[in-house]
């Protein structure tokens, strides 16, 4: 067992400081933010009943919507917050990362500190508040000396609850931009790197259990009245910020940030231009694992500074455009749309990433299966599998009525695992991505689309309004532009989706670079 | 207001009666509604009366009350659950607001003064203690001069004082929580407590109910002698009518939240009234069995 031989646990360490920090951050602001909010909300509503039921309720349910979801929705709505701030005031804020995470983080955080800072409170025998009243105590000391000390245990129970909810979840904060251990899950999930998923459940659970042990000894100090404890564990809580706060600040503050989606070859392509404007003397780091609709957004909030993006997307999900034109009018109409938002289309890369249809290589020539309109008359009889997006994308639904398409089952998959699944007959049909490396690692074949039913999905560079007339930065991606054709790409991307130390965007981009830079 | 404004500070510190004297001379001259006679405590046809929440029946806790206590005075106030016992001491430092009638309180009407002063000079002491469980007994005998604002070592000496004063042992017992406390202990706590401002006036809410009868009747001997010794003007209430006999000068009995009757033992047993007659009978017949019962040598 040489598990810990592996290179990649180094490289995963290298990045902790970078993750922690931010997770650190994140949660810690979010907790505090809770509690400025849920401790006074909690105080007033003990002894008013309809908002003591109000404040439970809503809490509630904020908490029966999934982490991920309450994250992605700060997102539009601090987007739309900004832009009226912006218009109205003159002034903006970015919606993305740190902000939203915390809002939705402290709002996550509200149910525990609520309920058991109320139940606490009125779990105080009603003997005892007469006797602060009688004894002549004002209701604030009443609060201060009697009720709050009585209902410590209650109430630091809820808050270490609290702790550890905020902390699990900022590992949800990735997709909408705010970096966090969560980083490692996401990537470790995309680019098949175990080892990154490992270290970054580990690496949260760690962060938890110590900040839960703080938070325990702060209590246990306050119920025995030992100051040297409560101080221990405040202490402990205050180094932990301060360290997770150094790296931040000698951060320098002029570097170019570069988006990365949430799967492999967004991975590979962001640490090529990484290591391509590093080369040329310029600093570099990545965002990665950013939600599809959340990367556009940030690049024209200039939030990032770059990053790789495909015309059909563009056309279909931001400019919301359904007909089906020719690759070059959309290309053309691209750019132009594009420029209104001051984003600069750089050029293509040189490949395309189409959702295309794509089954096993023999079943397919047994069926004399070679384009969507062959696959038609038997889909009735077939299953099909796609990513969680494609079945609400005008793809689909152009697919369907271009073709008459009705399969017996639809599923949805992580898309690394889809290939396995048609791989293994486990479903029949799965709507690939031409670029992927495992359609050839796995014998499939891509299906014809006669009727251009799926728009052109060319990969693009696309630069931020801010970064619009940067000419070191266009200088140092030229080579890029036009270089990487499909075949290179899905070679890359399989290699990417492979399991050892060769498989990191980092390697893969390098063995890219000397591919392509020798053409 | 003159009164707790101006020496109700300077007493508690300094512990002189004259300033107290003096004062309530010059609110005597003020408040033309103090009746002058040398009563501490007054009330003239006090009523209250409880909504009971929505749907629920009203219900009349006290009905046209008029009580006067003396100052010096030892007032048990005797009667059964419901008879509105605890509601009229309570209305006494202001827990509760009266709805009709005037209380005054070392002559002022209640509801001129801060209900908040008024707690802080008079004692009180509840049922079955209500001492802050996560205080210690000095933290618990110490609050009230804390809230006052007296400094830190004049606190704790009156803490020594007080723990002497009630008969508990300083090493033992001063640093203790309320839960390593006997029952008895706790209740000493709690009359040291409602003692540690140095109140002219103690009100005690059956303080020694839960008690067992050895402890019981210790306390009671204990608090009668500190009435006594310490000048106060002590109201207590109590459902035992030969714990009120045995410890007060004067008796107060209710029901159903009026005053049936009021005076020492003897004047008690000339009452016409039913109840009040009843109420006499269990004590003397208790008594009178008690002796047949035990030898005379025996009995001591």
């Amino acid at each position: 067992m040489n598990l810990f031989a592996d290179p990649r646990w180094s490289e995963a360490l290298g990045h902790l400081p970078d993750y922690l920090g931010n997770h650190v951050r994140v949660s810690v602001t979010a907790l505090a933010l809770g509690l400025a909010v849920s401790l006074p909300l909690a105080i007033a509503a003990r002894n008013r009943r309809v908002l003591r039921g109000a404040l439970l309720g809503l809490a509630s349910i904020v908490q029966t919507v999934p982490g991920l979801a309450l994250l992605a929705l700060f997102y539009p709505l601090l987007l739309a917050l900004a832009a009226v701030s912006l218009s109205w005031f003159g002034f903006g804020f970015s919606a993305f990362g740190f902000l939203p995470a915390v809002l939705a983080l402290a709002l996550y955080s509200m149910l525990p500190v609520l309920r058991n800072t109320i139940t606490g409170l009125q779990g105080v025998d009603a003997a005892i508040l007469e006797a602060a009243q009688g004894v002549g105590m004002t209701p604030l000391q009443s609060l201060f000396t009697v009720e709050l000390p009585l209902a410590l245990p209650v109430m630091m129970a809820g808050i270490r609850t609290a702790a550890v909810w905020v902390i699990g979840t900022a590992t949800l904060s990735t997709p909408i931009g705010q970096t966090s251990l969560g980083n490692y899950i996401f990537a470790g999930l995309q680019t098949q790197n175990w080892v990154f998923v490992l270290f970054g459940c580990l690496s949260a659970a760690v962060l938890a259990l110590t900040v839960d042990q703080l938070l325990a000894l702060i209590e246990n100090g306050l119920r025995n009245r030992s100051r040297m404890r409560a101080t221990f564990g405040g202490a402990g809580i205050a180094v932990l910020v301060a360290a997770t706060l150094v790296p931040a600040m000698t951060r320098s503050q002029t570097t170019y940030i570069i988006g990365a989606k949430t799967f492999a070859e967004q991975y590979v392509l962001s640490a090529l231009m990484a290591q391509r404007l590093r080369a040329a003397g310029l600093s570099a780091s990545s965002r990665e694992g950013l939600g599809s609709n959340v990367i556009f957004g940030a690049l024209a909030a200039n939030d990032i500074d770059v990053y790789v993006d495909y015309s059909g997307t563009l056309w279909a999900n931001q400019f919301q455009r359904s007909d089906i034109r020719p690759r070059q009018e959309v290309l053309n109409e691209l750019k132009t749309m594009l420029a209104k938002q001051n984003i600069t289309l750089l050029g293509e890369l040189g490949f395309e990433n189409a959702y295309a249809l794509v089954m096993p290589r023999k079943r397919a020539e047994q069926l004399g299966i070679r384009s969507i309109a062959d696959l038609a008359p038997h889909a009735a009889g077939m299953s099909m599998a796609a990513d969680y997006e494609f079945f609400s994308r005008p793809e689909w639904a152009g697919l369907k009525k271009a073709y008459g398409l009705s399969f017996r089952a639809q599923r949805q998959m992580q898309p690394d695992f889809m290939y396995a699944a048609a791989a293994s007959g486990e479903v029949d049909v799965i709507a690939g991505y031409t670029s992927d490396g495992l359609i050839a690692k796995y014998d499939l074949v891509v299906l014809a689309d006669p009727r251009h039913a799926i728009p052109p999905y060319d990969a693009m560079v696309l630069l931020a309004p801010r970064r619009a007339g940067d000419a070191a930065l266009r200088a140092a991606l030229q080579p890029l532009l036009g270089k990487i054709d499909i075949a290179v790409m899905r070679e890359a991307n399989l290699r990417a989706a492979g399991n050892d130390a060769t498989s990191s965007p980092d390697a893969v981009a390098k063995w890219l670079w000397e591919k392509i830079g020798t053409k | 207001m003159a009164l707790p404004r101006a020496g109700g500070r300077k007493r508690l510190a300094g512990g002189s009666r004259l300033a107290d004297c003096s004062a309530i001379a010059v609110s005597l001259a003020e408040n033309p509604r103090r009746m002058p006679t040398s009563s501490l405590i007054s009330y003239a046809h006090v009523g209250k009366t409880f909504d009971g929440g929505r749907g629920a029946n009203r219900v009349v806790a006290v009905d046209d009350v008029s009580l006067d206590v003396a100052e010096g005075e030892f007032l048990a106030v005797v009667g059964g659950s419901g008879s509105g016992k605890t509601t009229l001491l309570r209305l006494a430092n202001r827990l509760i607001d009266a709805d009709e009638g005037h209380i005054t309180v070392e002559g002022e009407d209640v509801r001129n003064v801060d209900p908040i002063g008024l707690r802080r000079r008079i004692g009180y002491v509840f049922q079955s203690g209500g001492l802050f469980p996560h205080l210690s007994v000095a933290g618990n005998i110490g609050i009230t001069p804390k809230l006052l604002g007296w400094p830190a070592d004049e606190i704790a000496a009156r803490v020594d004082e007080l723990v002497d004063l009630v008969r508990l042992d300083r090493a033992q017992h001063r640093d203790r929580l309320p839960h390593e406390l006997s029952g008895g202990q706790r209740q000493r706590v709690g009359v040291a407590r409602a003692l540690a401002a140095k109140p002219r006036i103690v009100l005690m809410d059956e303080p020694f109910g839960a008690l067992d009868p050895l402890t019981r009747d210790a306390l009671g001997d204990d608090y009668r002698e500190l009435h006594r010794r310490l000048g106060l003007t002590t109201v207590m209430i109590t459902h035992d009518m030969t714990e009120a006999m045995l410890l007060a000068d004067r008796i107060a009995i209710m029901r159903g939240g009026r005053l049936l009757a009021q005076g020492t033992p003897a004047e008690l047993s000339d009452s016409s009234d039913a109840y009040v007659g009843e109420l006499l009978r269990t004590p003397r017949r208790q008594a009178e069995r008690l002796g047949a019962l035990l030898p005379r040598d025996g009995a001591a």
